[in-house]
C-alpha cells in the first residue's frame, strides 16, 4: 500500500508539493514563483496507491517568512521583471502556493467522485493532469457536487465555472459537455436559482 | 402492448399517480410539449404489467418557484438548452384505461380494465399502431372500423354485436358530423348483419343522396345497398322531386291515433292539460279507434252542444280542436281504418331489410313525433309479442332491431320519456331485441335516466357545459374526458366510449363521400367475418 511515489513520464507536469493537507482540501507550494496552475484546473497527488484529484480553487504569492513584510523595490526600474533581475534573492524569499478542493480519487484504476479515505501526505508531489486524464476524470459529472459543496472561504462558484470551462475545452464536443454539466448544476442548485443563473452565465 | 420490432418513441417517466386522478408523467428533455396532443394514446411499461392510457392534460412545470417570477435569459441558447427539461419541463397527465400482465396467462386474457397504477418511474411510450390494434381489434366480422385515432393510421373498430345489444347515442352540436357518423354506423350494422335498422329520417338524409357540408353529394344507404334497404316516405311529392325511388308511401289512419299520442304532442300543438284530458274523455266515450274520426265528423263539428254534453269547458274544447286541426292538415293522415304501413314495415324488417322512413316536407316536430312514436309503438309491440312467443316455443328470437331517431330530446326529455315508446325501449333495452340509436344535439335535454342506459355514446364536439356533463355523466375519468371532449375539432372528430369499445377513444372519423371511401366501405363489408360467414350475398 505504501508504495514509493515513483518517477514517471508525468513528472514533466510536476509543479509542486503538498504542504498542508486535509481530507477535502490541500495546500501546495509551487516549485516556481508565480507559476501556480490556473484557477479551476485539475491537479493530482498521491496517498499510497491512491491518486487524489483536486481542482485549483485559489493561489497566492507571499513572503516565505510571514514575519517579514515585502517592500516595494521597483521605483527606478523600467519593468517589473527588472525588479527581480536586480534583486535575485527575491525568488528565494517569496513563494507561490495554491489551494485545491479535493474532487475525487482513483483507486484500483477507477475514478471515484467522492473523498479519498485519507488526505494527501505532506510533501507528496503535485502534478497537473493531461487532457486524456481530464477526460477520464470528467466522464461522470458527479465531481461537481464535491466542488459546489466546498467551504465558502473561496469563490466556489467561480471555481465551478472555471473548472467546467477548462474540462469542456478538452472534450470532443465542448458545447454538449457544458450543457450536460449545466443540467447537472440545475438539479444540484434547484433551490438556488440566482446562483445557478450566475454560474451558467460564466460557463459560456 | 406486445413486443414488436416497431420502434416506440419514449415520452418520459411516471412521476406521480393515483387511481382517482390518473398518472403524472414528466416528459423527457428531448420531447417537446408542442408535439403532445390531447387524446393521444400512450403505453406505460410498469414492473409487472403494461398500461394503456390516454393523454388528458399537458402542462408546463418548473422545479423552482422563482423561475416563473424571474425567468432565465432564454435569449441565450446555451442557458435555454440547460434549463429546458431540468428546471423547466413538460408534464402530461395520463388516464390509464386498460392493462395487461406480461405473463403468458394474462397475455391470453387480453386487456383488462385498470385497477391500479404503474410503479414510480415506469417508462412511458407513445402507443404504436400495433398497440392500438391489440386494443381495438381488427376489422372484420362484427368489428366495424369507425375511424382512426388522432395522428395514427390504425383502425379503431366498434364491436357492432355489442353495440346493438343496448341503446346508443350520437351527440354533437350541429355541423359536427353527427349525420355522417350515423350513416356510417347504419352501414356498419347493415353490413355486419348485427341488426336490422329502422330509421326515422326527419331531414331525408339517410336513404338517398344528401349534401355534405362542403356541398358535395353523398350517397345514401339505398344507393349503396338497393336490395337491402327500402325507403318509405310520408311525402311522395318530395320523393318524386328529388328523384328518389321510394318503395312505399306511408299512410296513417285516424283510428291509429290514440289520446296518448295527443298527450305527447301537447307542447308542439300548444294544448293545455285539460285539453289533453278532454281527448281522453272523448276517446273513452266514443271508443278508442273511432274518437278522432268522430271528432272530425261534420255532425260533431256542427254540434254546438258537443262539449257541453261531455262536460268539457268551452275554451278547453276550442283549444283541443285547434290543436287537432293541425293534424288534419297532414295529408299522410287519412280518415278511415288502419293503414297497412306498420304491417309493411314489419314485413320488410322481418326479411332483414332495412327501412328508412323519409318525412319529406313534413319536417316539423309534430309530424315527426307523432309518426315516429306511433309506428315505433306498434312495431315494438309486435317485436315484444314475437319475443314472448319465441320464449314460449323455444324458437330463436327475432333479429335485433335498431331504431334510429333524430332530435331525440323531443321524445326523451324528462317530461315525455315516460309516455313515449322510446323511453320504454331505452329502459328495457335488449329484453325484446329492440334498441335505439339516439341522434341529438342537446343531450342535456334527454332524461338522465335514459342517458345512463345508453350503452355506447359517440360524442362529437359539444361546447355547452350542460351537454358535456350529461354525456359524460357516470363515466369514470369524467373530468379528464371532459377536457378531451371540449377540445375536439369541429368536424370529423368524435369521442367514443361505452360497451362497443374497450376504452374511451377519440377518433378521426372515417371518410365518407368520396369514391375511394365507398370502395373502402365495400371492401370492409366483404372482409370475411371471423365466424366464417361469407358476406358476399350482401352485395348486389
Amino acid at each position: 500500500m505504501d508504495q514509493p511515489f515513483t518517477q514517471s513520464a508525468t513528472d514533466i507536469n510536476k509543479i509542486g508539493e503538498v504542504i498542508e493537507a486535509r481530507t477535502d482540501q490541500l495546500l501546495a507550494q509551487c516549485y516556481r514563483l508565480h507559476e501556480a496552475p490556473p484557477l479551476g484546473s485539475l491537479i493530482k497527488t498521491r496517498e499510497g496507491s491512491i491518486e487524489i484529484y483536486g481542482i485549483v480553487a485559489g493561489a497566492s504569492t507571499h513572503a516565505l517568512d510571514s514575519g517579514r513584510r515585502i517592500i516595494a523595490r521597483g521605483e527606478h526600474e523600467e519593468t517589473d521583471e527588472a525588479v527581480f533581475a536586480a534583486n535575485p534573492q527575491l525568488a528565494r524569499l517569496l513563494v507561490t502556493d495554491f489551494t485545491a478542493i479535493v474532487a475525487g480519487h482513483k483507486s484500483d484504476g477507477t475514478v471515484r467522485h467522492y473523498l479519498p479515505p485519507r488526505p494527501a501526505r505532506i510533501h507528496a508531489f503535485v502534478h497537473t493532469c493531461l487532457a486524456d486524464e481530464a477526460r477520464q476524470f470528467a466522464a461522470s459529472l458527479d465531481f461537481i457536487d464535491l466542488i459546489a459543496a466546498a467551504r465558502r472561504d473561496f469563490a466556489v462558484d467561480e471555481v465551478v465555472a472555471a473548472c467546467l470551462r477548462r474540462l469542456a475545452a478538452v472534450q470532443t464536443d465542448p458545447q454538449d459537455f457544458l450543457v450536460r454539466a449545466g443540467k447537472h448544476l440545475t438539479v444540484l442548485m434547484s433551490e438556488e436559482f440566482q446562483r445557478l443563473n450566475s454560474i451558467l452565465k460564466r460557463l459560456k | 402492448m406486445n413486443e414488436q420490432s416497431e420502434p416506440q418513441k419514449r415520452l418520459g417517466i411516471v412521476v406521480t399517480g393515483s387511481s382517482a386522478e390518473g398518472i403524472g408523467v414528466k416528459l423527457d428533455q428531448d420531447v417537446s410539449v408542442e408535439d403532445i396532443v390531447l387524446g393521444r394514446y400512450v403505453t406505460i411499461r410498469g414492473e409487472k404489467r403494461r398500461f394503456f392510457g390516454m393523454i388528458t392534460q399537458v402542462s408546463l412545470e418548473s422545479s423552482n418557484p422563482q423561475v416563473p417570477v424571474m425567468p432565465p435569459d432564454i435569449s441565450d441558447p446555451f442557458i435555454s438548452r440547460v434549463i429546458s427539461g431540468t428546471t423547466t419541463y413538460g408534464r402530461i397527465q395520463v388516464l390509464p384505461m386498460l392493462t395487461v400482465g406480461t405473463d403468458a396467462a394474462s397475455l391470453l386474457e387480453g386487456p383488462q380494465p385498470v385497477k391500479t397504477v404503474p410503479t414510480h418511474f415506469s417508462e412511458v411510450f407513445q402507443a404504436s399502431q400495433h398497440d392500438v390494434e391489440t386494443v381495438f381489434g381488427k376489422e372484420g366480422g362484427s368489428k366495424f372500423c369507425i375511424g382512426t385515432p388522432l395522428d395514427m393510421e390504425t383502425k379503431v373498430c366498434l364491436n357492432l354485436e355489442e353495440f346493438v345489444k343496448r341503446s346508443n347515442g350520437v351527440f354533437g352540436k350541429t355541423g359536427t358530423g353527427k349525420t355522417f357518423l350515423t350513416r356510417l354506423l347504419l352501414i356498419g350494422i347493415l353490413q355486419s348483419r348485427a341488426a336490422v335498422n329502422l330509421v326515422f329520417d326527419m331531414h331525408s338524409e339517410y336513404g338517398w343522396e344528401a349534401m355534405n357540408e362542403k356541398g358535395y353529394r353523398v350517397k345514401g344507404l339505398k344507393q349503396h345497398f338497393p336490395a337491402k334497404v327500402q325507403v318509405f316516405t310520408l311525402d311522395e311529392d318530395s320523393a318524386r322531386r328529388r328523384k328518389v325511388s321510394a318503395d312505399s308511401i306511408v299512410r296513417i289512419g285516424y283510428s291509429e291515433i290514440e289520446p296518448e299520442d295527443i298527450e305527447l304532442l301537447r307542447q308542439t300543438l300548444r294544448l293545455t292539460e285539460p285539453a289533453v284530458q278532454a281527448a281522453y274523455q272523448i276517446a273513452h266515450k266514443y271508443g278508442d279507434p273511432k274518437w278522432l274520426e268522430t271528432l272530425f265528423s261534420p255532425e260533431v263539428e256542427e254540434n254546438e252542444n258537443f262539449a257541453k254534453d261531455l262536460n268539457i269547458h268551452e275554451s278547453t274544447y276550442r283549444n283541443l280542436r285547434r290543436g287537432l286541426e293541425t293534424l288534419r292538415r297532414f295529408p299522410f293522415l287519412v280518415s278511415g281504418g288502419e293503414g297497412n304501413s306498420v304491417q309493411r314495415i314489419l314485413e320488410s324488417l322481418d326479411r332483414g331489410i332495412n327501412v328508412i322512413l323519409e318525412f319529406g316536407r313534413f319536417e316539423d316536430y309534430t309530424a315527426y313525433i307523432l309518426v315516429a312514436n306511433l309506428l315505433s309503438r306498434r312495431i315494438y309491440a309486435k317485436y315484444r309479442e314475437k319475443v314472448e312467443r319465441a320464449l314460449g316455443d323455444g324458437l330463436p328470437k327475432p333479429h335485433p332491431l335498431v331504431i334510429t331517431i333524430e332530435e331525440a330530446h323531443r321524445f326523451l326529455n324528462p317530461e315525455l320519456c315516460n309516455q313515449t315508446i322510446f323511453g320504454t325501449i331505452a329502459r328495457e333495452m335488449r329484453k325484446y331485441n329492440v334498441s335505439l340509436l339516439v341522434v341529438d344535439q342537446r343531450p342535456s335535454g334527454i332524461d338522465p335516466e335514459i342517458m345512463s342506459q345508453l350503452g355506447t355514446k359517440i360524442a362529437c364536439l359539444l361546447d355547452n357545459e350542460q351537454d358535456v356533463d350529461s354525456v359524460l355523466a357516470g363515466v369514470s375519468g369524467r373530468s379528464e374526458l371532459k377536457s378531451v371532449l371540449a377540445r375536439l375539432e369541429n368536424r370529423q372528430q368524435a369521442l367514443i366510449f361505452g360497451h362497443a369499445v374497450p376504452m374511451p377513444v377519440v377518433v378521426r372519423t372515417r371518410e365518407y363521400g368520396s369514391a375511394e371511401s365507398y370502395r373502402d366501405l365495400y371492401a370492409s363489408g366483404k372482409r370475411t367475418p371471423e365466424e366464417g360467414k361469407p358476406a358476399d350475398d350482401l352485395w348486389p
